[in-house]
């Protein structure tokens, strides 16, 4: 129950100044600036951006300032920012495959057309923590090597060209869903799964991918390819008749090999979970992917066991923008409930007491 | 509107030389109004504005489209002194810059301006986007693994 309150205004202003105060540090310290967020904390930026389903870097690295790097309360900026937007429309599909490719791996194939490009990686690096940086040490120009990539085909097609894997699933006359048109309901179809997964919580995600290696919901997967770099945005206009390229963003994919599916009629092949993602987000595209395949139990024909395989379980608590504040509503005043809870334990108490007298 | 009388190509030019401008930053933009000669008289049709367009990507990557997230998208219409009708959509919320590519999609469009804005505005741009992305593969190639193996035992 919720009854107003009045009161406290003035202890809630003084708290938001001493909050900005608090939040500026010792103002002996140089502020940040927007610019040195996000070039500086890009990946900060990206995760803000992704999973606050808002593509725009200067107001990630503003929501990040002003969170104090506390990057939930970044995400939940940016998305109370976007409702107070009109939606002028959607996308043509993004092109992963003519991407701007600014990193590509495989774990399944050592030689690939294009090659496996390493890119701006923290693998192989020995987590030692470098003295250095508590400067700014002068760096080397980055290494160049002058030669054409030529195509990267994805790894996925290439595979398919012998029918081991199975095809992306094909177009389909049916509207996209949307779930910041509609609440979401369950069953959910792969296309509202996978919006709500791009958006989802890193850490929830991860966890869950992480469950489906240890056993729960197991699918043995291989990373086929993860691809960083960037695509092209390109957008109807009603009033020019054709489409626009108007940009371009960052995106992460990732192609999750798993195990084989087949009957008797259909010869065994391998299947797939798949994760894109907003900006350089490689351990949350990888767990999106983990956790898509999990979530086609049903299609596949698996039985759903575990919590990975619960798409109303995943879907309903992937969000973290809604975990927080079902969480932290906790710590608003909650005093005329909790009057309630007195007077009914204090009655009950009242009871079993009156019941032990009466049999002494 | 005219678009059943444009001559074959003439789209894909326009849609071309849109891309470029898009990508030009606002001080690029600014600094190629700065050097216009002979600048149009220019009115705003459709006032600079934010919105929010959906990117969508496949699933699987080639798949069926799903809702992947939204982006930031400034648009604006104008109208020079002689009735040409230019638009701009960045990505973004700078409106100086969605109106200088709309002023420039205008000025392309015209017969008189298009060599100008051709090699003045839009080549020096693409050299620039080019040489970037030669860049970016240069280093990004520098990170290519070059297998080899290693041969064990004597031979």
């Amino acid at each position: 129950m919720y009854v107003a309150v009045k009161g406290g205004e003035q202890a809630i202003a003084a708290a938001h100044r001493l909050l900005a105060h608090t939040r500026r540090g010792d103002r002996q310290v140089p502020s940040l600036t927007l610019a040195q967020i996000a070039e500086q904390l890009s990946l900060a930026v990206d995760r803000v951006m992704a999973e606050g389903s808002l593509y725009d870097r200067d107001l990630a690295a503003l929501a990040v300032k002003q969170a104090r790097g506390d990057l939930i309360e970044a995400i939940f900026l940016l998305r109370a920012y976007r409702t107070t937007l009109p939606r002028f429309g959607f996308s043509h599909p993004v092109e992963t495959a003519t991407m701007r490719v600014r990193r590509r791996i495989s774990a399944t194939f050592k030689d690939l057309p294009g090659g496996q490009c390493l890119g701006p990686t923290f693998d192989y690096t020995h987590r030692l923590l470098d003295p250095l940086l508590a400067g700014d040490p002068d760096l080397p120009d980055p290494a160049r090597r002058d030669e054409t990539t030529g195509a990267m085909p994805r790894v996925t097609d290439l595979l398919n060209d012998e029918g081991l894997i199975e095809p992306d699933p094909a177009e389909a006359d049916v509207p996209v869903g949307d779930l910041t048109r509609e609440p979401l309901s369950f069953p959910a179809d792969r296309d509202l799964r996978l919006q709500a997964l791009a958006r989802g919580d890193e850490g929830f995600l991860l966890a869950l991918g992480y469950s489906t290696q240890r056993g729960y919901g197991r699918t043995h997967p291989f990373v086929g390819e993860i691809r960083l770099g960037e695509v092209e945005v390109e957008i109807d206009v009603p009033e020019l008749g054709f489409s626009v390229a108007i940009g371009r963003i960052t995106v992460t994919e990732c192609q999750m090999v798993t195990q084989f599916k087949g009957s008797a009629k259909v010869p065994p092949a391998f299947t797939r979970g798949y994760g894109l993602v907003f900006g350089h987000q490689e351990r949350k595209a990888m767990a999106m992917s983990l956790v898509d395949r999990a979530l086609r139990a049903g299609e596949l024909g698996e039985d759903r066991v575990a919590p990975a395989q619960d798409e109303e379980f995943v879907l309903s608590h992937a969000d973290n923008v809604q975990s927080t504040g079902f969480v932290e509503h906790l710590k608003l005043p909650h005093y005329v409930d909790f009057q309630a809870e007195l007077d009914l334990i204090r009655r009950m108490r009242a009871e079993i007491a009156a019941l032990q007298e009466a049999a002494e | 509107m005219s678009m059943a009388m444009d001559p074959p190509g003439e789209t894909d030019a326009r849609r071309a030389a849109l891309a470029v401008l898009a990508r030009m930053s606002r001080a690029q933009l600014a600094d190629a109004w700065t050097g216009l000669a002979d600048k149009p008289d220019v009115y705003e049709m459709r006032a600079p504005e934010t919105g929010l367009v959906m990117v969508r990507g496949r699933m699987g990557g080639g798949g069926r489209p799903f809702n992947l997230g939204e982006t930031t998208v400034t648009r604006c219409t104008v109208k020079l002194g002689d009735g040409t009708i230019g638009t701009g959509h960045v990505l973004g919320r700078d409106r100086v810059q969605a109106r200088l590519v709309a002023v420039f999609d205008a000025l392309w469009q015209r017969p008189d301006t298009r060599p100008l804005v051709e090699a003045a505005v839009i080549a020096p741009a693409r050299r620039r986007l080019a040489e970037d992305d030669a860049a970016v593969e240069a280093e990004t190639a520098a990170t290519r693994v070059d297998f080899f193996t290693l041969v064990r035992g004597d031979d």
